[in-house]
């Protein structure tokens, strides 16, 4: 056990052992409900020591005190996810487009900074900039916010770093941090 | 379409590639062959062989970036 | 009933239409990177469309809520797979092609 307080490491065991328990018997005994509850608890032992394992084992990623205002920003997470499909399509149309030989192929690598210091957030701009049409993320300094991504033609580059639409959406979503 | 990449191209990395794509397109045709035949196990196993083709990609690319797997 | 069916026809035949497109990105591109763009895109795509094919023709069922953990857990998993092989690439000092360059 590592160092952490005893409260809160029982409370995220708990809080790990519930989610992989809500996950388990949604992949594998759904239909056990129609039954009364001696058949359920028979069935689900299985479902309750695997749970029990695994959460014993990694009970640290769900530590429900760091990070403030966690509400806000899984509220407004959602409609970036339906953003980011949106852009996923319009990528795949333009890969489409330079393999068939409409659109010319020149690539080349470009860095810049931005203002987002948190790990989630990074790890979402650098997710996102690879799900655009045109780009890659390389690499990433966590302490300075640098980026370094492979584009594949002049256009995909001028929107990353001129007209800078993703990072001020990212910012919106996570506050600027 | 993918094994001429696998076999030819030149370097490693092009073959990593091209082993990451036929992962992903294996993904695929054992959920289309598990609706044909009408039984629903097959999409656990790719579910299964989802998670592992991912970890064996960045385990991959983990080693040919440093050339070895952990710091010792 | 026939609806339903050409829907999920449509969707099935566009996820195929675009994992071609995406191996002919692999065989036809110049570069490790470029085509490391070309895959990592269009597989992602191609796949999400084959699975939703497949969930219309279920309906909301049981099988219809493991096809959706499939997806999304490929949609989360498929860019962080290709980032790290480029980033291994980069960092092994695999040669960039500019215009003009021979094929590599």
């Amino acid at each position: 056990m590592t160092a952490m307080k005893k409260e809160s490491m029982a409370f995220s065991i708990a809080l790990t052992f519930c989610v992989m328990f809500a996950f388990w018997m949604l992949l594998s005994a759904w239909t056990v409900y129609l039954l009364e509850p001696y058949d359920l608890l028979k069935v689900s032992s299985r479902g309750i020591l695997a749970a029990l394992i695994v959460s014993f084992l990694t009970y640290e990623i769900f530590v429900p005190s760091r990070g403030e205002n966690v509400l806000l920003k899984i509220r407004r997470l959602i409609p970036y996810i339906g953003w980011e499909l949106w852009q996923i399509y319009l990528a795949t149309i333009d890969v489409t487009k330079r393999v068939l030989g409409i659109l010319p192929v020149d690539p080349r690598i470009i860095e810049f900074d931005t203002t987002l210091r948190s790990d989630f957030a990074l790890v979402t701009f650098a997710n996102s900039i690879t799900l655009t049409p045109g780009t890659i993320t390389i690499d990433i300094e966590p302490e300075k916010g640098r980026y370094i991504v492979h584009a594949i033609a002049k256009e995909p580059a001028e929107s990353l770093t001129v007209d800078q639409t993703m990072q001020k959406k990212v910012g919106h979503v996570f506050m600027e941090e | 379409m993918c094994s001429y990449r696998a076999i030819y191209g030149p370097g490693t990395f092009n073959r990593i590639v091209a082993a990451n794509v036929i992962g992903t397109k294996a993904i695929v045709l054992l959920i289309v062959v598990g609706y044909i035949i009408e039984r629903p196990e097959f999409i656990d196993i790719a579910l299964m062989y989802a998670v592992i083709a991912f970890i064996g990609t960045i385990i991959i690319a983990k080693y040919a970036e440093r050339g070895e797997l952990c710091l010792r | 009933m026939l609806a339903i069916d050409l829907v999920a026809t449509m969707f099935l035949a566009a996820g195929a239409f675009f994992m071609i497109i995406g191996t002919a990105g692999l065989l036809r591109f110049p570069d490790f990177y470029t085509r490391l763009h070309a895959t990592g895109k269009c597989d992602t795509l191609g796949q999400i469309l084959i699975i939703v094919g497949c969930m219309t023709y279920e309906g909301l069922s049981f099988i219809t809520i493991k096809l959706i953990f499939v997806s999304a857990f490929y949609l989360l998993v498929g860019p962080t797979g290709t980032h790290a092989l480029m980033k291994a690439a980069y960092a092994s000092g695999l040669p960039v092609w500019r215009k003009g360059d021979k094929r590599m």
